[in-house]
């Protein structure tokens, strides 16, 4: 076997390792990747900036703690986006793994960047509630008898009727909501937000998804979807345009961002890898019609 | 038309009311007028914006026209009250919110919900077969102003829900197709199906974890009973066991759910017992694992590594963790069939297996491996189906790129915009 | 009257289920709504027996020194911890420092969560974790132009794989309109997923729908009976 084509039958592992080292060694250096927002994340960015001020948002968070790094810098910029243009915002969750999540998003983004927001008057954790896409339908109709207890903020605030806050008062039905978010990888998710929530109430979604899912979700724009964020790329390019229009947000915002460098390295590196097997698949192929 | 009811303040009240509404109109002309907002998109993203926050603002003039209708398409219990917005919501700002107001008699009027301004429809759960009259008031900053009172309206249910006409001509056509078919098949008549590679395969898989003295891994997908995959996963299943049981390998087979471990047992109980072989049927070689999508995952591939299966399949619905197993399967040398109706997971397995079945060969494998001609007839009728789906394919693609060429195209862009209505008349369905 | 039985529920169920689709008027209003929590009120129940069915499977491996039997402790444990943990952590919260049995299941100090923070999500993560290097193993081996189909996907995956970072934007940047529709390579990958691999996932799920389609009524009239057993 020649070099060229011994280059054809490399052990995995020296594939794995190369990967290891190609993501490690970037997300060390901290760099943030140069990246420009595409159509379909603007149009998303867009839609939601041009909300007025007052205007209620429904961000649901249905993704579990291994989706979290591709799915919660999503939820957080868009978070940021709301409370910078003085949305209101309802946080809850159709996943179970989702209120750990919704704590986070809480503490580490809400309350550390916005600690002038009001609990129950700009924003709200209406926690979990099972029965994936039955949940959504009866949100529809009757979203205060799904959720007559909040979800509070842990240790610093216990669960309350939702009776007593201010903000629920106005909510009927999803109808009530001038933008719905689902943040998903999976089912229950974005897909089952367009056709039980936005279709049947009209009220306009828009949302991201894990990257593999997001070809599933591209016949859904732009009539039933405002916009898409797909993955790692998606976040990054969400936080590009928050930051590009909102400058203060450049070192918080920037988690996407930070990652989509080691991402542009692995997919350079298995870029090579695959030119390294098609060098070796053709050098055999030569070979053996020398013979 | 203007509602007449409305409250009268006396003489000096008036006179500085009516000064400030001047004042207010004259500003109000004077700048540029905002767009015009679109009824049409009723539900738009008004806000609560006073924009006039003195305290001598009037009161809004109230919305006028409602009218109260049964929900259409409904089991009951919804009446829907409409009306037009106040002539200050869009123009003044005058609006805050609309009241919506409902009484049995005329008389008591009782509230029953609020909507924002810019809003002019409100959906009221009601009892069916009472009599409800509705008020609208719309609320600022200065006061409310009431509408008249709407006709009466009690709501009923349907028995049909016409928007979703479009689905059950559709649905009459595919299933009539698909029971032609079958009725047609048991008419004697052999059925063409062409082969499928992957369950051709079955044989040779099984039959190599035979001569290798390795056990046969078979997995059904990571979701519960109520997915129709999980069930065409095991009806699968109920002929590759037999065909185990005949072969007298061993069959390994972990799952994700407590449902699904119980009904492959007696699927592959029943196969052992018509094969002969009921002696060979151990239980405990379909086992829970866990729920949890990784935890199960983890399991599997540690049971690959040590275990070593010579054919592993992989048939029911499938997320992030197919490459996973795909690619632990292929390290430890065995051969792979997969398939699955999840398009995402679809090109892991493609380039990860040896055999893929993609999308709809999942469901037509149980029919294909037995050979049953009422199950045959029945994928004939589905393709009658993609015959159906490609002529609309064909006809909207067609009548759509007439519709947006210049000149007169009336005609085309009628037709374009029925075959839009056929297509997407049901809300539920999307895409 | 083995089959017959639950091939009679599935033909009644079923049909019931088609009908309340189209008619909204009371009983079938309610019959979509309520048949799936029949379903989730069956399926909690069964977790107790795919609970019961793992402890003795394992304990039975332990207790017989069987192959893997090692592997059985640790999973024995792990159901065990869990399970202990989460029931004890109802109650009277403690406010104690330190790690807490009973708290308020958002307190990161409560033991429960200390496991799931501590044990669970890192697992969930690292399982997660391989698919960046199985994609790197598998695309390395799949991805040969043998055919001239294969040299198309070839081409198509370096596209997008080159599109989806900063570099397609880096290496064709340059490139001036009109040309940059289709060589610009963010644009042709977004071109790439947005129609030929629309075209194709939609062509895929047209026939998997159907094919949902076929095998329902197949199940629904009893004519697929695999599931059962048998024949």
């Amino acid at each position: 076997m020649t070099f060229f084509e011994k280059l054809g039958s490399v052990d995995r592992r020296w594939i794995f390792l190369f990967i290891a080292v190609a993501v490690t060694i970037p997300l060390l250096t901290g760099r943030s990747a140069p990246v420009i927002p595409s159509p379909i994340v603007q149009h998303l960015f867009d839609a939601i900036d041009a909300l007025p001020p007052g205007s209620r948002v429904l961000l649901s968070l249905d993704f579990g703690p291994s989706t979290v790094p591709e799915n919660l810098p999503m939820a957080s910029a868009v978070a940021r986006h709301c409370l910078k243009k003085n949305l209101a915002l309802y946080v809850i969750t159709i996943w179970a793994t989702g209120p750990p999540i919704i704590n986070t998003l809480m503490n580490d983004v809400i309350r550390a960047d916005f600690p002038d927001k009001v609990y129950g008057v700009d924003y709200v954790n209406l926690g979990y509630k099972v029965g994936n896409q039955g949940v959504i339908q009866a949100l529809n109709t009757d979203f205060k008898g799904q959720y007559t207890m909040d979800a509070g903020l842990g240790k610093d605030l216990a669960p309350q009727p939702t009776s007593r806050i201010a903000m629920m008062k106005p909510i009927g039905g999803l109808r009530d909501f001038q933008f719905i978010v689902p943040i998903g990888s999976g089912f229950p998710g974005v897909k089952e937000w367009v056709q039980f929530g936005g279709d049947v109430s009209g009220v306009d979604v828009g949302g991201g998804v894990t990257a593999v899912e997001a070809p599933l979700l591209y016949p859904y724009y732009p009539q039933q979807l405002s916009g898409l964020m797909g993955g790692l790329l998606g976040a990054a390019e969400y936080e590009a345009a928050l930051t590009q229009a909102y400058p203060e947000f450049g070192e918080s915002a920037k988690v996407a961002l930070v990652r989509m460098f080691p991402q542009t390295v692995a997919h350079l590196v298995i870029v090579g890898f695959v030119v390294l097997g098609n060098i070796a698949f053709f050098a055999a192929k030569r070979r053996a019609r020398k013979r | 038309m203007r509602a007449s009811k409305q409250r009268r303040p006396a003489g000096v009240e008036l006179m500085l009311l009516s000064l400030a509404w001047i004042l207010a109109a004259a500003t109000a002309f004077a700048q540029t007028p905002p767009a015009p907002s679109q009824t049409a998109a009723a539900d738009s993203t008004a806000a609560l914006v006073p924009s006039d926050t003195s305290t001598s603002a009037p009161p809004p003039a109230p919305p006028a026209n409602v009218t109260a209708s049964d929900a259409p398409s409904d089991g009951g219990g919804v009446v829907i009250v409409r009306w037009e917005l106040s002539p200050d919501d869009a123009a003044a700002h005058l609006v805050e919110s609309y009241r919506v107001l409902r009484s049995e008699n005329g008389a008591d009027f009782k509230e029953v919900g609020t909507v924002l301004a810019g809003k002019s429809s409100f959906r009221d759960s009601t009892s069916d077969g009472v009599s409800y009259q509705y008020k609208v008031v719309s609320k600022g900053p200065g006061g409310e102003g009431e509408s008249e009172t709407s006709g009466g309206m009690a709501s009923s249910g349907q028995w049909f829900n016409q928007e979703r006409w479009n689905l059950l001509i559709l649905m009459l056509l595919v299933c009539g197709a698909i029971l032609f078919s079958i009725w047609r098949a048991t008419s004697g008549k052999p059925t063409y199906i062409r082969r499928i590679a992957g369950m051709d395969a079955v044989t040779e898989a099984v039959g190599r974890a035979t001569e290798m003295g390795k056990p046969v891994l078979y997995i059904a997908g990571i979701q519960d009973m109520d997915n129709v995959q999980t069930v065409a996963g095991l009806t699968i299943l109920g002929s590759i066991s037999k065909l185990i049981a005949q072969y007298e390998t061993h069959l390994l087979m972990p799952t994700s759910r407590s449902l699904v471990m119980s009904t492959a047992r007696e699927t592959v109980k029943e196969a052992y017992l018509s094969a002969g072989r009921p002696d060979a049927y151990r239980e405990d070689s379909i086992y829970y694992v866990t729920d949890e999508q990784f935890g199960f995952v983890a399991h599997v591939d540690g049971v690959m590594l040590r275990r070593r299966p010579a054919a592993c399949f992989y048939l029911g619905a499938f997320f992030a963790e197919s490459l996973i197993l795909a690619e632990t399967g292929n390290s430890i040398g065995a051969i792979q069939i997969a398939g699955t109706a999840m398009p995402t997971q679809l090109p892991f397995f493609v380039a990860a297996c040896d055999y893929t079945l993609i999308g709809e060969e999942l469901f037509a494998a149980s029919a294909y491996l037995s050979r049953d001609e009422k199950m045959l007839g029945s994928l004939k009728g589905q393709d009658w189906g993609k015959v159906i789906a490609m002529l609309f394919i064909l006809l909207g693609s067609i009548v759509t790129t007439f519709a947006q060429g210049p000149g007169d195209s009336g005609a085309a862009h009628q037709i374009a915009a029925f075959l839009h209505r056929l297509w997407t008349g049901a809300a539920v369905g999307g895409g | 009257m083995k089959r017959g039985i639950p091939i009679a529920i599935t033909f009644l169920v079923g049909i019931s289920l088609v009908i309340a689709f189209f008619v909204p008027h009371a009983p079938f209003d309610s019959l979509d709504r309520h048949i799936p929590e029949y379903f989730n009120i069956i399926a909690a129940f069964a977790f107790v027996l795919g609970g019961g069915n793992l402890l003795r499977v394992h304990l039975t491996r332990i207790t017989r020194r069987d192959h893997e039997w090692a592997y059985s402790i640790v999973t024995v444990v792990g159901f065990l911890l869990m399970m202990i943990a989460g029931l004890i952590k109802i109650g009277q919260t403690e406010t104690g420092t330190g790690i807490n049995l009973k708290a308020d299941l958002a307190d990161p100090a409560l033991f429960f969560n200390w496991l799931y923070d501590g044990i669970f999500v890192p697992c969930q993560a690292t399982m997660f974790s391989l698919l960046a290097f199985f994609v790197a193993s598998a695309s390395y081996r799949a991805f040969r132009a043998k055919t001239p189909e294969a040299t198309i996907l070839l081409v198509a995956a370096f596209v997008v794989l080159v599109g989806r970072t900063p570099v397609g934007q880096w290496l064709t940047g340059w490139v001036p309109p009109p040309f940059d529709q289709y060589l610009h390579i963010p644009n042709l990958s977004a071109w790439i997923m947005s129609i030929p691999n629309l075209a194709g996932q939609r062509t895929i799920q047209i026939g998997i729908a159907l094919g949902i389609i076929s095998n329902s009524l197949r199940l629904i009239l009893g004519i697929e009976r695999s599931h059962l057993g048998g024949d």
